[in-house]
């Protein structure tokens, strides 16, 4: 297959010099249609092939090493259907009919692949990302710039051994997404570069000198392996693409730490306990027979979790949060700036004593993509302190949380009572809210309204006011009978769903007023769906 | 950030409040707020809907009695009693239903023992719906939905005659085609 992009290997300037976007840029967002990595039928479904293939290979092993060292009374006379099939082709000559039906196959096998490949073909102009494919059902996808909510760059261990990787933009809604699989690893950084400039409103650069850059590496098969190699040996996150103070990492003891406290492995726990004691009192050894399964299955939910948390970071560019993580198969994602709808600071239970938070976020759109520990990309930091949390919220949030506000958010996370302007509910919702009346509370800050919840399992949720669909206010008997209400903060759908009750009537439809003022304001001058326009 | 002083003297005036008058409005409603209110023809609109949907559940709830449970028959009971006391209670409810068109955002209210407001900013419009029933129809009526990127917003407002509802529609639309905010 050649190769009709003959785009040269672009390699980034470093980044912080002026003008470096406008000298970064390939000639793939350049508003022509392009090609896919010439190997992606390869690691879309050839490796199945080649699979299939292999298997193939090896059962005929034995017929053909029998046809060659004439050693057949050693396996006697085939019993199962493959062996009945070849004898008969063998037995009546069919031995070249059989042979062209399999070529003819895998010709048109490839032949399809390859065609595939042909009409696989995306663009990207200043409006919108654009993608056709398919031989007989043809798809045509568009999605406009500025509705992009994330880019996700996916590297699966097969693939990132030939060093390529998948680009995966997704825009609002349920698995809208546009998919390039697969495209060179170096050239899905540029790209997602040059889309995420296009997104943010800067003015297009002119391309002025996309070929100068060429590969430091030698040519030839060593330097591929060597680019390959290092490739594979680099650090999750480039040094250059983000400030390292703004970067948060994850500490392995800590992972490790939480995954074995967390809610899952406790009820595994219990529930093998329960089979060991029970085996034992009533002396029924199979039992234990049947935990090996459980066992195993520990094992890989640990494995799993950590291993793709492993290289875990959150940093700050440019263009939004970057979210990155895994040690075979790595993804990244990069979210830009007013993506991210809401944000919750929770604690389980048995983190507490370790002081070990998580934060999870609702987002509009849902990748295809599982996020680190095999949830969805909705947990942003699946566990760190306090101060991790502080930079976390600092990078998801830049506008609610500042550093005055930091106090604020603290109370929230840590706090209870009014101290530092928070609106708890009134001592008559104890009836309601047993332990955390005092806790239970809200405060709306400039940008963003603020819910704490919870005493023993505890969690600030923030929505900024730039993002918030709609607010309500509900009240049925129970509550009215207490003067009591709840409010409702309306967001796009995700695991957080920002509400709180038991508030003083007055004060549950002041909250109401404000956020529904607040929000209209604030979504007015919102101009974060164009991020760098003036 | 709220003066924290203010939000004490607020705390406090509740606590006083709480002590010395007990005439304080519990429900959500503020009377002076001037609704709009939906057309009275959707009050027979409801009950005609309520009526099908109760005789149905009635007798099915009696199916059970028919079959030879002969303490059976307090479910069809049940159901025919709960039935009629909605029936009973949509006049109020229907009444209870009222949209204003403030400023910058839509203000819905429903509900009477369960009440629900909500304020929905006109940018955050992503389609408005006008559906109508055979019941509804056949009064002439029409119920308009708002439908924001949150699922959970739930603004839908039944019992506009259909005039109304479409010309709701074209001024909603309008206005948040002017106030037009991102997602």
């Amino acid at each position: 297959m050649s190769d009709p992009q003959s785009v040269p290997e672009p390699v980034a300037p470093p980044p912080g010099q002026p003008g470096a976007p406008a000298a970064a840029r390939t000639d793939f967002a350049d508003g022509e249609w392009h090609r896919l990595h010439p190997a992606t039928p390869l690691f879309r479904g050839g490796l199945a092939v080649l699979a299939i293939l292999g298997v193939l290979i090896v059962n005929l092993r034995d017929r053909v090493l029998a046809l060659f060292f004439g050693a057949d009374d050693e396996f006697g006379p085939g019993g199962d259907l493959e062996s009945d099939a070849i004898d008969f082709i063998v037995r009546e000559n069919l031995v070249l009919v059989a042979l062209a039906v399999g070529v003819g196959v895998l010709l048109l096998v490839v032949l399809g692949f390859w065609l595939s490949w042909r009409v696989h073909m995306f663009r990207i102009t200043d409006e919108v990302v654009e993608v056709r494919s398919g031989i007989l059902f043809r798809t045509n996808r568009k999605a406009r710039l500025d509705r992009i909510q994330g880019i996700n760059i996916a590297r699966p261990f097969v693939p990132r051994l030939f060093g390529a990787a998948k680009l995966e933009i997704t825009v609002a809604g349920n698995d809208a997404s546009v998919p390039l699989a697969y495209l060179r690893g170096t050239d899905a950084d540029v790209l997602r570069r040059d889309i995420l400039l296009l997104a943010s409103g800067a003015q297009r650069p002119t391309a002025t000198d996309g070929a100068a850059a060429t590969a430091p590496i030698g040519e030839g098969i060593g330097g591929m392996l060597e680019q390959r190699a290092t490739e594979l040996l680099a650090p999750e996150l480039d040094v250059e693409v983000a400030a390292p103070e703004s970067v948060v990492r994850m500490n392995p003891g800590r992972l490790i730490g939480s995954t074995l406290l967390s809610d899952t492995m406790i009820v595994l726990v219990a529930i093998l306990v329960t089979i060991v004691v029970t085996s034992v009192t009533t002396g029924e050894l199979a039992l234990l027979f049947a935990m090996f399964p459980g066992l195993i299955g520990i094992g890989g939910f640990l494995v799993t979790r950590i291993t793709r948390s492993l290289r875990y970071s959150i940093a700050a560019t440019p263009d939004g949060v970057r979210v990155g993580f895994g040690l075979l198969s790595t993804t990244n994602e990069t979210l830009p700036p007013g993506r991210i709808h809401s944000v919750r600071v929770s604690q389980p239970l048995l983190w507490r004593p370790a002081g070990w938070w998580q934060i999870a976020v609702n987002r509009a759109s849902r990748s295809s993509q599982n996020g680190a520990a095999g949830q969805q990309q909705t947990t942003i930091l699946p566990v760190g302190n306090l101060d991790d949390v502080k930079a976390v919220l600092r990078l998801l949030l830049p506008e609610v949380a500042t550093d005055e506000a930091m106090p604020v958010l603290e109370q929230g996370i840590l706090g209870r009572d009014a101290d530092g302007g928070w609106t708890v509910s009134p001592p008559r919702a104890r009836a309601l809210r047993w332990l955390s009346r005092r806790r239970n509370g809200f405060l709306l800050s400039p940008t963003a309204v603020l819910l704490r919840r919870g005493a023993i399992w505890r969690s600030l949720t923030v929505v900024p006011l730039s993002r918030t669909q709609s607010v309500a206010v509900v009240q049925g008997p129970l509550l009215r009978a207490l003067r009591l209400g709840e409010v409702h903060v309306h967001t796009v759908f995700g695991p957080i769903v920002p509400q709180l009750g038991a508030l003083d009537r007055t004060d549950a439809l002041r909250l109401f007023d404000e956020v529904a003022a607040a929000s209209v304001s604030a979504a007015r001058t919102d101009t974060s769906h164009r991020w760098r326009q003036a | 950030m709220t003066d924290s002083a203010e939000q004490t003297e607020h705390a406090e005036q509740t606590e006083h409040a709480e002590q010395t008058a007990p005439a304080e409005p519990r429900s959500l409603t503020r009377p002076e707020t001037e609704w709009q209110r939906v057309s009275p023809r959707y009050i027979p609109v409801d009950m005609i809907g309520t009526l099908i949907f109760g005789a149905i559940a009635t007798v099915a709830g009696f199916i059970p009695f028919w079959l030879g449970w002969q303490e059976g028959w307090f479910i069809g009971a049940g159901l025919g009693a709960i039935f009629l006391v909605t029936l009973a209670l949509t006049p109020r409810r229907v009444r209870a239903i009222g949209y204003l068109l403030r400023e910058d955002d839509l203000l819905f209210r429903r509900g009477i023992m369960f009440q629900r407001f909500v304020a929905v900013p006109y940018g955050r419009m992503q389609l408005v719906d006008i559906s109508r029933g055979p019941i509804a129809r056949a009064f002439g009526l029409a119920e308009l939905k708002f439908v924001t990127a949150a699922a959970s917003s739930g603004v839908l407002i039944p019992g506009l005659p259909l005039a109304e509802a479409e010309r709701l529609r074209d001024h909603l639309v309008a206005v948040a085609e002017t106030r037009r905010a991102g997602l």
